[in-house]
């Protein structure tokens, strides 16, 4: 049985690190890297959380 | 849950501040509790079973030491970054590059240890036929998923934690129960497997000798500090994590000492890579065997995963503050992580997972942790000087000051001693290579540095200066 489980995390792992990847080439191309690096310590941001349960 | 954000006057892309001090627990916690299911027996190794409880208890003073300091430092410097950005406030830029690539290596490696450690349990539960292709995509799997998870969100990441850290604690509380501590000879043999003649083989020497092991009880629970920026009142819920995470793993080391010393003899729990699985396979219960065995899995994954998050606000937070290229201190605009880092790191822990061994692995991560640790001893001293009480609102005030800081660096010293008798020629190694990397720092790239931009805490001028 683990033989089998260890076969499928290579796929998912495969597929994830894909994801992985795909995800952060589209976020690079559609943002700033401006914008991406913006990030400040110490700062409460400016931003509201809104939560829905 | 949905998440959503809306901008208001500001447009940077932060950190999301969604965590609270359940999470916090499971940051610390979760990094913390494979060393009760692996690790902390090699002491036995080293000086007997009684070495090793002594050195639970001793080694539990040198992390009290440390989440009380921690707690009132990050109460004040609340950062991702966690001991980065105290350093870089209190004592300065090269120490904080440096308490950073502690952090990165120490976390980074305890993530390949718990990687190796799955694959272990897993190849030693399966048998013959598991072989290098089904070692290796176990350690994968582990550290990819565990990639993803941390890449998509925060909030997910330490909700997983919370849940499988508690079932890793709650398998340790049933085997207790199941082994009718109230009643020594039905099951438990303590009084056989510890006697006057092998309670300490080695003396006292061989005490001092188990230190080097005897971190693995604890060692990670500062890791608390890395969630400050996400937290969302960091004052209040990282005293509150941490303390309750330190009074867990007391527990903890100290019913895993009691089950392991009363069931195995003292050269087997010495050797032994899974002394908790061992113990529940001796009861002789099939479903205690099963339910150590998956415990044993959660918890190592349980701690990769706070490894992963951990190693990578460090990571990030040394890009932000350009002491690596800005480019690693990107935040993904949906996820509200540092997604650059977390990827950044996942090939490193891979080649480290596939070529080292574990021993080398945790002794990495030891070495790493012990001289952060050691920093901190000298840190919070610096702190209390050049801020008193008073001058600066602190979330948290840790009482029997200094007592704490010299106790903290009396233990490291101790440790340090204990890791150059068993590994000095890495211990010669790593420091090398910090004083080369500290050089590079100095001679280098401290002048890309946004020198005045990188003190970012509103506090008055440090007394005396």
């Amino acid at each position: 049985m683990w033989m089998t489980i260890a076969n499928i995390g290579w796929v998912i792992s495969g597929l994830l690190a894909a994801w992985m990847l795909y995800d952060w080439f589209s976020t690079d191309s559609s943002y700033s890297e401006e914008s991406l690096t913006s990030s400040r310590e110490g700062e409460i941001e400016a931003f509201t959380e809104k939560h829905k349960v | 849950m949905a998440n959503t954000t809306t901008a208001g006057s500001a447009s940077h892309i932060s950190l999301s501040r969604v965590l609270g001090p359940a999470h916090v627990w499971a940051l610390g916690v979760g990094i913390v509790l494979v060393g009760e299911y692996t690790g902390w027996n090699f002491s036995a190794d080293k000086g007997g079973a009684l070495a090793a409880l002594i050195i639970c208890w001793v080694v539990g003073l040198l992390y009290t030491s440390v989440a009380m300091i921690d707690s009132e430092v990050t109460s004040t410097v609340a950062a991702a970054g966690g001991q980065y950005a105290q350093a870089k406030h209190i004592v300065g830029p090269l120490m904080a590059f440096n308490v950073a690539l502690y952090l990165v290596f120490a976390y980074t490696m305890l993530e390949v240890s718990n990687a190796i450690v799955v694959a272990d349990i897993v190849k030693a539960y399966q048998g013959e036929g598991f072989g290098d292709w089904h070692y290796k995509g176990v350690i994968a799997t582990v550290i990819i998923v565990l990639a993803a998870l941390n890449y998509r969100g925060v909030l997910m990441t330490l909700n997983l934690n919370l849940v499988i850290t508690a079932i890793a604690f709650l398998a340790i509380i049933i085997l207790f129960f199941s082994v009718q501590p109230w009643s020594q000879g039905t099951v438990l043999k303590l009084g056989q497997m510890v006697t006057p003649e092998n309670a300490l083989p080695y003396g006292w020497l061989g005490v001092i000798a188990g230190f080097h092991w005897g971190i693995w009880y604890y060692l990670g629970i500062e890791g608390t500090t890395q969630a400050a920026e996400e937290v969302r009142s960091p004052a209040r819920s990282l005293p509150y994590g941490t303390m309750a995470g330190m009074i867990t793993l007391i527990i903890g080391a100290s019913l895993t000492w009691y089950i392991c010393a009363s069931l195995l003899p003292w050269q087997y729990l010495g050797f032994t890579y899974f002394p908790l699985f061992d113990a529940g396979k001796l009861t002789g219960n099939k479903g205690l065997e099963v339910l150590m065995f998956a415990a044993t899995v959660l918890a190592a994954t349980a701690s990769a995963n706070g490894c992963i998050n951990d190693a990578a606000r460090a990571w990030f937070s040394l890009g932000r503050d350009r002491y690596i290229p800005q480019w690693f201190s990107a935040v993904h605009p949906k996820y509200r992580t540092p997604y650059r880092s977390i990827i950044f790191l996942v090939p490193i822990a891979l080649a480290f997972a596939f070529t080292a061994n574990l021993g080398q692995a945790i002794t990495f991560s030891i070495l790493s942790g012990v001289l952060h640790y050691t920093f901190m001893s000298l840190n919070i001293i610096a702190f209390r000087n050049k801020w008193p009480l008073g001058s600066i609102r602190r979330g948290y005030t840790h009482p029997f000051h200094p007592l704490p800081a010299i106790v903290l660096l009396i233990l490291c010293v101790v440790t340090f001693f204990a890791i150059f008798l068993g590994y000095g020629a890495q211990l010669t190694a790593m420091v090398v290579f910090y004083i080369i990397m500290s050089l590079w720092f100095h001679f280098y790239r401290y002048q890309y540095v946004k020198r005045g931009a990188q003190f970012t805490m509103p506090w008055p001028k440090p007394k005396g200066y």
